[in-house]
């Protein structure tokens, strides 16, 4: 057991010092493309702090992720506000709106909560349609600042906050707290009777998920340049996160990087195929959730052990 | 040793579910250092008793006095938190975690901040563990466990809790009888210990041994309270669990045996994950047979029926008509003849009585149908008047009457009767065993009863299987039941 996990952690230190030396090699499309990949890997991971670990499934992550980018966007390009401040703005806007669903959804049990975070999405897309003065409409809304025109020093950052998100996130999951989301997750009566407010702890992985998911996007804002509805918000992108989730392992949070990276290297990869690709991908991705409903490292651990 | 002052006082606790009362004006008290057993077959109310001890449902009325603080109503964690634990029948563990890890979230504060474990928590945990006899399975996965340690884990979440009154779910539902000795030993360790214990069971029988006192419940409230053999004795739980006097009308076994074999199961066994429901019963029912499979609740008796309607897996042979069954397809064997009429009645409650029928009757022509319902409402004259009315709104009487036309509307060769005297009144039972004769002196179907209550199930059965814990234990005609099994089955 120990011997697999020293393992586990040399692949990954592996990996990561990889796409730490990648810069040096590769051209600043590549880059580009991974870049858009790491913002991913958290959108991703914070899904699946929800899902994975406190058994509550988000149909919209891109509610929370709009809020932190259009919040960002709104505040730098509309407010005046400086980047960094836009930033904690468009955060601190998906954390109050990500709690202030989760609150009434949690009361409701079964499907339900499940149902408001898609409606929410929804919601959100035809307020930023119909508020297209502030918020660029269908178009867009563009920013003046940006974090950075070198497609390395992008690179840089996406990576740096990929690393620390991920680390941040892993270790809340493996932490006792996140002992009790899983446990209340698992069998919420049974949470409570050991002493659990199990309803505060949901809350609280809510809002984690959406500072964590609100950061990315609005960081993403700033490296695009833009803010629209077809890179935050669109049911689609949610989708995408939630199969990146599921593709690279339920109950990882590292899963969900390597899931995110995947689709999107993978999507790049077949580009050649045209209107196929992304047929391509959607198929590989379904394969891997039904013959390897553990994901893609749930698929690794499986042949170690055989 | 048992307290001067009682540690949990429940007063006038009631609960309704819409127009159902599931607990009528409890009132009860459980001391420190004692084992009460709350006791009552189902439907009686004991779980929703339990559950609101528990705060996982909310009483109508009534006060839960924990040292005096009233608990009625407050959410489960904080219920949890003042010192109740409950040792769940069936919990879902953390699958990814270790066995000790699992322990140690009972012993967990409830805080959002807090990252690590306090300090000494994993060396309570294996202590606890050692209590419970884990010891050896500490690092292993929950999935990987035998049915009875998930039980003893599940006794280890609670006592790392160490709570002050500990409630406990059928303790010994699914466990081996080498099992049972342990875990009971486990239950008196929980008292030793000075702690308040209420066991929610079935019957007595299972908890006679463990219990200092018994509280039996029927229909919602208190119908004996006492030692468990001053209970075992007393009238109205006899009348409940047996029922009166006890007739009965077999007809000669020559006769029944010149009939051939319509349903013959052989050595079938059932798991429910790991926990064994059922083990190796063998039983053959004739054309035109009446049979009846009694048993106390938690016996076994409708995993037996689920298995022959193909409703869950099975090992053993099952063979319909002279051919042994390949396939369990419900659909297919229930259009083969084989209807069972669940415990659950499974009625379309927002449909009307007369929908409820014609969705049976589907695959009968329409003269037929028709005819069909006639002799129907014949036989339940009450649903004829209630035809156009919601199934839901009918009262539980009305409801079997409904849910067994219902199974008879698909013209079955067998028909499975499941518990149908479940929560009815008296006078109810006497309509229904009307019934039951009437389809056995007037048609050819061949009835397959499971019933806990002997009096309901004798008087028209001309066999009789009984099972215990998921074993046939005895079989013979109802003549010889109450002198050969009838003493011990209590």
């Amino acid at each position: 057991m120990q011997a697999f996990k020293t393992r586990n952690i040399l692949i990954l230190a592996a990996i990561l010092a990889i796409l730490v030396i990648l810069p040096f090699g590769a051209g600043s499309y590549v880059l580009g493309v991974l870049t858009t990949a790491f913002y991913f890997a958290v959108f991703a991971m914070s899904w699946d702090l929800l899902f994975g670990y406190a058994g509550e499934v988000n149909f919209g992550p891109t509610f929370l992720i709009g809020l932190g980018a259009y919040g960002a966007g709104i505040g730098n390009a509309l407010l005046g506000m400086p980047l960094p401040i836009a930033v904690l703005f468009g955060t601190a806007a998906a954390v109050i709106g990500g709690v202030a669903l989760a609150i009434p959804a949690l009361k409701l049990s079964g499907p339900y909560l499940g149902l408001i975070t898609l409606v929410a999405v929804l919601l959100l897309q035809q307020a930023i349609v119909i508020f297209a003065g502030v918020s660029g409409g269908e178009i867009g809304l563009s920013v003046p600042s940006v974090l950075s025109i070198s497609s390395k020093i992008n690179y840089a950052y996406a990576l740096i906050f990929m690393i620390i998100s991920g680390a941040i996130l892993l270790t809340i999951a493996r932490s006792s707290l996140g002992m009790i989301l899983q446990a209340a997750g698992q069998d919420r009566v049974a949470a409570a009777a050991l002493g659990f407010d199990v309803t505060r702890h949901k809350i609280l992985a809510f809002a984690v998920s959406a500072f964590f998911s609100g950061l990315a996007g609005a960081l993403l804002v700033f490296y695009l340049g833009t803010a629209s509805v077809n890179a935050v918000v669109d049911l689609a992108i949610g989708i995408r996160v939630i199969i990146a989730a599921v593709m690279g392992g339920r109950r990882t949070i590292i899963g969900g990087a390597i899931g995110a990276i995947f689709l999107i290297v993978a999507a790049e990869l077949l580009r050649p195929l045209g209107q196929l690709s992304s047929f391509v991908v959607a198929l590989m991705a379904l394969g891997v959730i039904m013959f390897f409903p553990d994901g893609l490292l749930g698929m690794i651990a499986a042949r170690r052990r055989s | 040793m048992k307290e001067a002052t009682p540690r949990l006082v429940v007063e006038g606790l009631s609960k309704r579910f819409g127009g159902l009362v599931a607990v009528k004006s409890l009132d009860f008290s459980l001391y420190g250092g004692e084992i009460l057993g709350l006791i009552g077959p189902n439907g009686s109310g004991k779980s929703t008793a339990m559950q609101m001890v528990m705060g996982v449902v909310k009483p109508t009325a009534g006060r839960i006095l924990l040292d005096g603080v009233d608990q009625a109503g407050r959410p489960t964690h904080q219920i949890a938190r003042a010192g109740v634990g409950l040792v769940f029948q069936h919990a879902r563990p953390l699958r990814l975690q270790t066995v000790l890890q699992n322990i140690l979230l009972g012993l967990l504060p409830d805080s959002l901040t807090r990252l690590r474990p306090p300090p000494g928590a994993l060396d309570r945990a294996r202590e606890i563990a050692t209590l419970c006899g884990l010891d050896k399975v500490l690092d292993r996965t929950p999935a990987s466990l035998p049915f009875a340690d998930l039980r003893r884990m599940e006794m280890a979440k609670v006592m790392a809790r160490d709570p002050r009154v500990v409630l406990v779910d059928e303790p010994f539902a699914g466990l081996a009888r080498d099992e049972v000795e342990d875990f009971a030993a486990l239950i008196r360790a929980f008292r030793d210990q000075g702690r308040a214990v209420m066991l929610v069971d079935h019957n007595v029988k299972s908890i006679a041994a463990l219990a200092d006192r018994v509280l039996a419940l029927y229909l919602g409230e208190k119908i004996a309270e006492g030692t468990p053999d001053h209970v075992m004795r007393d009238e109205t739980v006899r009348r409940v669990y047996i029922g009166g006097a006890i007739e009965t009308h077999e007809r000669p076994e020559a006769e029944i045996n010149a009939h051939q074999v319509l349903l013959d199961v052989a050595d079938l066994s059932v798991f429910y994950g790991k926990a064994q429901a059922l083990d190796q019963i063998s039983l053959k029912v004739h054309q035109g047979e009446f049979v009846s499979v009694v048993g106390l609740n938690g016996a076994g008796k409708t995993s037996l029926f689920n298995a022959m309607s193909g409703l869950v897996p099975h090992q053993g042979t099952i063979s319909w008509d002279g051919e042994i069954r390949r396939k369990a397809d419900p659909a297919a064997i229930a259009r083969a003849g084989l209807v069972q009429c669940a415990e659950t009645r499974e009625l379309l409650g927002t449909m009307s009585v007369a929908d409820n029928l014609d969705l049976a009757a589907q695959r009968l022509p329409v003269a037929e149908q028709k005819s069909r319902q006639d002799w129907l409402f014949g036989l339940f004259p009450i649903l004829k008047s209630r035809r156009a009315q919601q199934a839901r709104t009918l009262s539980g009487g009305e409801q079997q009457m409904l849910a067994i036309a219902r199974a008879l509307m698909m013209k079955p060769r067998l028909l499975i009767l499941d518990e149908p005297t479940l929560g009815l009144a008296p006078v109810i039972l006497a309509q229904l065993s009307d019934a039951l004769r009437v389809l056995r002196e007037t048609t050819d179907i061949t009835l397959l009863l499971g019933e806990q209550n002997i009096t309901f199930a004798l008087p028209h059965a001309d066999r009789v299987y009984l099972i215990e814990h998921g074993r046939l234990v005895w079989q013979g005609t109802p003549a010889r039941f109450a002198e050969e099994a009838g003493k011990n089955y209590l």
